[in-house]
């Protein structure tokens, strides 16, 4: 009856059988006059959509003989498929990747091209730290194209209303403006549920702010997610889960969905979202009239924690870069090359809200907001990538779920922390 | 079109006792080995890669090479996901057969009345089933949607407020919102089973029993209700199955949350094997989803439906 159900099993299992069916086999492409560039990315609406196809075929206009293909997937429909294709042995020849555990996990299988050569030549163009997330032993599989941070987007007006004249900048202070908004019937928070991930961007924060980037290397090396500082992450979080600051029904909400988070925050119904800097544009794009909030938009960062190691400027959050698959032909390389070009990466921070990583580039981000979230990068103290991105897949979907059931109010920071550690030892 | 000019009797032996006739094998080899290929390399050979898998913690990449024995299974009995994942199948098989196949079977005997507008409530009534489940499930994310959903809409025009904002959203309501949305999906098929049924049993039977004096109640206890067991057999069994493999639609509509409250087997695998890359641990969990409709779909066919497939067209030779 639901034969889709079957199918995925199978599918799985599938994925399998031809993974060591071609395990071997080439992917065939780059070899005579012709030769076709499968490019898989994530920007699956315009601008991007359309500028990024705009980009291939002035590519292809310089480089006869070169077709390139574009897969365009939403986030998550692009992590499934991909996956299967990598476990097939067949990976695209350019693909999308936020770096760290993933990609690493695919390097040490052999699956992608070693880039650290080729990147030689552009990386002085790239702000510093561009290429840390793609860096695995010291070598570089990854060509970054955006970056970015994490950080509290608010509704000025809605402050305003609860009589908070300026954003808070420590936990302390955080829990007290919720409670001023409650009290002005303003719902404080929005909040995805459904999705896990914008979810252990509070307790990473924290256990940032608390412990310090080292808590988060010692982790990643021991193993151990059960230190002091992790569960004090946990019951930082459990004070603010206490002032139930979400809207209704957040647990089942979803991001990017007609009535989740970007819309509630889009649409004014609540006052503040933990999100990283493509916030504004998924809130315009969601919001009735695809308005946005506009000037009343304001951001700053997650405020610091009362002797906590980690300072307020530390910076928590990723970005995207593309990986390249083993059988790929050399134009791929060539062809990344041309994206890090100035005009190219200006193109994209123009059009589509992104912060670029080609250093010329920083000066084609026009938007106020994204303008402060580029200066409170540039002038950061230390960068954590995301934990669901930085450790192993395994790990990072355990501190998804733990977190999630934390700010369902059915976890104790210990437990969280236990399990963690329990998923990371399993791994 | 092809058709078959010559009469298929033509090459019939002649009555009386039949001579052991030598089998064709050479034609019965080629026509049978496309099919056996496909059915091997596509059905039988995932399974044996699933369950050789199974043995192995492996992240997906390359071969899988750290050979761990029965170690994912015995995860797997400890694991209190994969228990909730039985307990919530458990609840759903129990919802379906006591309150989803009651009610298709009420609806069933109402629509075999003879009523006015009858075709159009049997089309009304199975066109959820048409849709498919992603469908239906972006369907109700919209409808019990907190803000602008109609489910809310509903709840306050009654006077009970905002209730359906959290339906999808408490750990204690998401089960009964899915069996709710299952039910509404499926329910007109099971129905249109039953009525099928119901008007293949002969009218001499009911007027009969009216002659003896047996009212509706003794006559549908009776006469309908046994006569339909071979539909509301099979069609409990598809239930069952369908609810043990059941993905699609509580992946869209909660992800399996909030939390876990809602997860399935076939979600929790497809967590541990694309989300975690943790393909060993998910091929275990592929076999247990395999094992247990095998098991079930042997022992109901052996003790449940066994008198319906008696005298079947699928016996073996004159053995039945």
């Amino acid at each position: 009856m639901r034969r889709w159900s079957r199918r995925s099993v199978l599918g799985l299992a599938g994925a399998g059988t031809a993974g060591l069916v071609l395990g071997g086999c080439g992917g065939g492409s780059g070899s005579g006059t012709g030769t076709t560039i499968r490019w898989w990315h994530i920007a699956n609406t315009d601008p991007m959509l359309s500028e990024w196809a705009k980009m291939a075929r002035r590519f292809e206009a310089d480089h006869p003989g070169v077709t390139i293909e574009i897969t365009a997937l939403e986030n998550e429909a692009f992590k499934t498929k991909l996956t299967t294709n990598i476990q097939a042995g067949d990976p695209p020849d350019i693909f999308h990747t936020w770096g760290g555990g993933v990609l690493a996990q695919q390097a040490e299988a052999g699956l992608i091209k070693d880039l650290t050569a080729d990147v030689g030549g552009w990386r002085d163009t790239l702000i510093p730290a561009a290429l840390d997330a793609y860096t695995i032993d010291g070598k570089v599989y990854g060509s970054a194209v955006d970056t970015g941070m994490v950080g509290f987007w608010y509704n000025k007006e809605l402050f305003a209303r609860a009589g908070v004249t300026a954003p808070p900048d420590t936990w302390a202070g955080l829990l007290d403006v919720v409670r001023r908004l409650k009290a002005a019937n303003v719902t404080p928070i929005a909040l995805a549920g459904k999705e896990k991930w914008p979810g252990h961007y509070y307790w990473s924060y924290l256990a940032l702010r608390i412990g310090g980037l080292d808590l988060m290397r010692q982790a990643g090396d021991d193993k151990d997610f059960s230190r002091p500082d992790f569960v004090a992450a946990g019951a930082r979080l459990s004070e603010l889960v206490a002032l139930q600051p979400f809207q209704t029904g957040f647990l089942a909400a979803g991001y990017s969905t007609a009535d989740g988070q970007a819309a509630t925050m889009g649409n004014g119904k609540a006052a503040m979202e933990l999100m990283g800097q493509w916030a504004p544009t998924v809130q315009n794009d969601n919001s009735v009239g695809r308005k946005g909030l506009g000037d009343r938009l304001g951001f700053f960062p997650f405020p610091a924690v009362e002797g906590g190691k980690g300072r307020i400027t530390d910076a928590f959050g990723g970005g995207g870069g593309f990986a390249v698959g083993m059988n790929a032909p050399a134009e791929a390389i060539e062809f990344l090359r041309f994206i890090a070009q100035p005009d190219n990466a200006r193109i994209e921070a123009r059009t589509a809200g992104v912060l670029p990583v080609v250093a010329a580039a920083q000066d084609a981000v026009t938007d106020p907001n994204l303008k402060l979230v580029a200066r409170t990068l540039a002038t950061s103290t230390g960068f954590q990538l995301y934990l669901d991105q930085t450790f192993a897949p395994a790990v990072g979907q355990q501190v998804n779920d733990s977190v999630a059931e934390l700010l369902a109010g059915q976890a104790t920071p210990e437990e969280v922390a236990a399990a963690i550690t329990t998923a990371a030892k399993q791994g | 079109m092809v058709t078959i000019e010559r009469p298929v009797t033509a090459t019939r032996a002649p009555a009386g006792p039949r001579p052991r006739r030598r089998r064709p094998w050479p034609t019965i080899a080629v026509f049978l080995a496309p099919a056996l290929l496909l059915f091997g390399l596509l059905v039988l050979a995932p399974i044996a890669v699933a369950g050789y898998a199974s043995f192995f913690t492996w992240n997906g990449f390359g071969v899988p090479t750290e050979f761990v024995g029965a170690e994912n299974f015995r995860r797997l009995l400890a694991d209190e996901v994969f228990a909730g994942d039985l307990r919530r199948t458990l609840l759903l098989v129990g919802l379906s057969i006591g309150v989803q196949l009651p009610f298709s079977l009420a609806l069933a005997m109402l629509l075999h009345q003879p009523l006015r507008g009858r075709r159009a409530y049997r089309l009304v009534f199975f066109a959820p089933y048409v849709l498919s489940e992603v469908v239906t499930a972006v369907l109700f994310t919209m409808i019990f949607s907190p803000n602008q959903g109609l489910a809310n809409h509903v709840t306050r025009l009654i006077g009970l407020g905002d209730l359906g904002a959290t339906w999808l959203a408490d750990t204690r309501t998401v089960m009964f919102s899915l069996f709710l949305v299952i039910s509404w999906k499926y329910f007109g098929f099971h129905t249109l089973l039953y009525l099928a049924a119901r008007q293949g049993i002969p009218q001499e039977l009911h007027d009969a029993a009216a002659t003896d004096g047996a009212g509706p109640w003794r006559a549908f206890r009776h006469i309908t209700l046994p006569l339909l067991g071979p539909t509301i057999r099979i069609s409990v069994f598809l239930s069952v199955l369908g609810t043990i493999q059941l993905f699609d639609m509580v992946w869209v509509l909660t992800g399996g949350g909030p939390i876990r409250s809602s997860e399935t087997l076939a979600v929790t695998m497809f967590q541990e094997g694309f989300k975690r890359f943790q393909v060993g641990y998910a091929s275990a969990i592929s076999m247990a989803i395999f094992l247990i409709s095998l098991v079930f779909g042997l022992l109901y066919q052996r003790f449940v439906l066994r008198r319906d497939l008696e005298g079947a067209i699928t016996t073996m030779g004159d053995r039945r």
